[in-house]
């Protein structure tokens, strides 16, 4: 069966509002949606940051005078809630994916183009619910895992509030998962094969396959905890005779594959940014595609190695941390891959590219501490201190934070025609890597002496290195404002891009910047090789 | 400027109205019923887990009477057959037929709920008793919500196949379709459901 394209239904549409208004519309586009969610998220980054600002203000001290102690509670974990859930989910998947994606495959727009503005107008409230929870009697608590018995302790009116918009949060992204699974098997243009799609395509498939198989996981077990606090069941609760451990396995049967979720696609990103800046073909493509589905499915398998210290019994401890150990093998590989697209290369020195090889060495430092912390002896040791913070802040900034910065660099010409100021990307660049390293880096050993996470107040001993983390995290605030400055100066009067600055070969360059409203005046083009970089030179001699 | 843009638009999408793409909302459906499968997946999860390792206190009652339920699931097994006649029917533009097998799908529906009512207030514990029977009252009841929407769904579909101004044809079959994957997609749950919780 096929679908005609109503004329009068099309009609509509382009009679939406133009301008920066169809950026606060119900628009159906892609392109603006995808713009939505990146804003959207960048906002929630800026709310994330300032909470995240006043852990480290309150942890230069090693007693709790900034705040008190429940309200550190509430800050870390709404941090951590926006952070993943409005912030690194939403525009690493959202908003690169859905600007991306149709391009990619050669399409006018996703495959449901209705369900993909829904999931994206359920952002924005269910974001505001969970910021303003603050207000009500105060905010959810118990982290941004939410574990039972503290979340069933702790103030109620926060903790149901954090679990709808979650709930909220998770459709938003079971609808934008179903849609990418759709747009990229059936809404290929005729011609395009799988193995011919950019890299990108095949990390935002294996990231919806793990969206849509783990995802609703989570939201039954969400729903199973606010009946514990709301009716007074005792699912998760051991005094009623239920078991706090099934919580724990439900919800990493979610948050491990939320780890890929996150990273995959900041991979697929950074595939297509290096081949263009390194003007070099990305290396092994095949084992880039078998390496991204290699990790959806071992991501599956390898949730327990965060319950190491749960009463796990020892074959379970076994099994989780051979199939982790595994995981860095397709890792390993891309990373080789990577490297061996820069080498050789005609490497130019710009703010995307600092950004793609500052993840590059980030990554691997928070890839070789989550290896170590897959060693149940290890772990036990340093399990709940700061050197998981650290592990973990290395692959969510470090890694995908990084990217996104990369890629607002790399399709900023793009999406607005004009070119980012460099000299500021570099500054931007510079503060942020030093910034990030000098907050992170020094947590490690914070954590292997033994402070704990999650705790405004610690000994005494570990103040000065605490300074060093807080003033890293002063510079990372800091690095934020070139980066505002250089995107409202270059919006209003950068240099013009043109429609490819880059010279690159993927489908979304071959088209003017910004885009028309259908992607493409005519039909859309076949792109055989969208790394077939070095080929036209060697066509010219 | 801007009506000058809006009006080269219209042109330009007039230009393309002949294109045609494949209809793929029914993978969107089965995508979306893979993600729902694993919801109830979970829940499934936790039950065998509590049952496995979480013994219930001296006195509870989890040992549930058959006639109902076994009932029920015959009830939701005829109602996957109506509604594959349903299907049937209006392929071949007998309508009126169609909204007959469509009203006693609905019918065997509604005959389940109220089946499943008449079983939770005569069961001998309640949603906060023990374990079992919050796990109990969590699945069913989130199976029974599933009936109730498909139930809606069936007799909106029943609605439009109606002969005059009905929306539903033999051209236009996917929101039978949508509706008969959907409801099997139940169907087969509470087969699952049903040997796990009651059987097993």
């Amino acid at each position: 069966m096929t679908i005609s394209i109503d004329p009068q239904k099309t009609n509509n549409e382009s009679l939406q509002p133009k301008g920066w208004l169809r950026y606060f519309s119900f628009s159906l586009d892609h392109k603006v949606i995808g713009i939505q969610y990146l804003v959207c998220g960048f906002l929630f980054y800026l709310i994330g940051g300032t909470l995240a600002s006043a852990i480290r203000i309150e942890l230069a001290s090693p007693m709790s005078d900034f705040m008190p102690r429940d309200v550190y509670n509430q800050v870390l974990t709404l941090h951590g809630t926006i952070m993943i859930f409005l912030w690194i989910v939403p525009v690493v998947n959202g908003a690169f994916g859905n600007y991306l994606i149709p391009f990619y495959v050669g399409a006018r727009d996703m495959a449901f183009p209705r369900l993909n503005a829904v999931a994206f107008w359920l952002i924005p409230p269910s974001g505001l619910m969970l910021v303003a929870s603050y207000f009500v009697e105060g905010a959810a608590q118990a982290g941004w895992t939410a574990y039972p018995p503290l979340s069933i302790t702790t103030p109620q009116s926060g903790q149901i509030i954090w679990i709808l918009s979650v709930l909220l949060l998770g459709g938003s992204s079971i609808f934008g998962g179903i849609n990418f699974i759709a747009t990229i098997i059936k809404l290929r243009r005729p011609g395009l094969k799988l193995m011919q799609l950019p890299m990108y395509c095949w990390a935002m498939l294996g990231t919806s396959l793990l969206v849509v198989l783990s995802t609703p996981v989570l939201a039954g077990t969400l729903i199973l905890l606010s009946f514990d606090i709301i009716a007074n069941t005792g699912f998760f609760n051991p005094v009623l005779g239920g078991n706090v451990v099934v919580y724990q396995h439900l919800f990493w049967f979610y948050s491990h594959p939320a780890v890929y979720i996150m990273v995959l696609p900041a991979f697929g990103l950074v595939s297509e940014i290096l081949p263009v800046h390194a003007r070099k073909p990305l290396f092994g493509y095949t084992t880039m595609v078998f390496s991204i589905m290699g990790i959806v499915v071992l991501g599956l398998v390898v949730w327990a190695h965060h319950m190491f210290t749960s009463g796990t019994p020892p074959w379970m401890r076994l099994f989780f941390t051979i199939a982790t150990a595994f995981i860095a093998v397709p890792t390993g590989i891309k990373f080789f891959n990577w490297v061996a697209t820069l080498w050789g290369g005609k490497i130019s020195i710009n703010s995307a590219m600092l950004f793609s090889c500052g993840f590059i060495i980030n990554f691997v430092f928070g890839g070789i501490t989550g290896v170590a912390l897959a060693q149940v002896p290890f772990d036990i040791h340093v399990h709940d201190t700061y050197f998981v913070v650290a592990h973990f802040h290395y692959i969510v900034y470090g890694g995908t934070v990084f990217i996104i910065f990369s890629s607002i660099y790399h399709w900023f010409p793009k999406v607005t025609g004009k070119m980012l100021n460099e000299k500021l990307g570099i500054l931007h660049f510079i503060i942020t890597f030093i910034g990030f390293n000098l907050c992170f880096a020094p947590q490690h050993w914070l954590g292997l002496n033994g402070m704990p996470r999650r705790v405004a107040e610690y000994d005494p001993q570990f103040q000065f290195v605490n300074q060093i983390s807080s003033l890293g995290a002063l510079l990372m605030a800091i690095s934020t404002i070139p980066f505002l400055i250089n995107v409202f100066l270059s919006v209003r009067n950068g240099k013009n891009a043109g429609d490819n600055p880059w010279n690159a070969l993927t489908p979304e360059w071959l088209t003017s910047s910004p885009p028309p409203v259908e992607n493409w005046e005519g039909e859309a083009p076949l792109v055989e090789e969208p790394y077939g970089y070095g080929k036209e030179i060697s066509e010219q001699k | 400027m801007t009506t000058l843009d809006s009006s080269k638009e219209i042109q330009k999408n007039n230009s393309e109205v002949n294109e045609t793409h494949e209809d793929f909302r029914m993978f969107g459906l089965i995508t979306f019923l893979i993600a729902d499968g694993m919801t109830f997946a979970g829940f499934f999860a936790a039950y065998l887990t509590y049952k496995a390792v979480n013994p219930l206190p001296d006195g509870a009652i989890y040992e549930l009477e058959l006639p109902i339920p076994t009932l029920n699931t015959i009830l939701l097994l005829v109602s996957s057959a109506t509604f594959h006649k349903a299907g049937k029917a209006l392929l071949k533009d007998k309508n009126s037929d169609s909204q007959k097998w469509l009203f006693i799908t609905a019918f065997l529906g509604i005959i389940f709920l109220i089946c499943q009512l008449f079983e939770y207030f005569h069961l001998p514990f309640g949603l906060t008793d023990n374990l079992f029977a919050s796990t109990f009252y969590a699945l069913t009841g989130f199976h029974g919500l599933h009936v109730t929407l498909g139930t809606l769904m069936i007799l909106i579909i029943a609605w439009q196949s109606r002969i005059n101004g009905g929306r539903l044809t033999s051209q236009n079959m996917f929101p039978l379709e949508a509706v008969e994957l959907y409801w099997h997609f139940v169907d087969g749950i509470w087969v699952v459901l049903f040997i796990i919780l009651y059987l097993l």
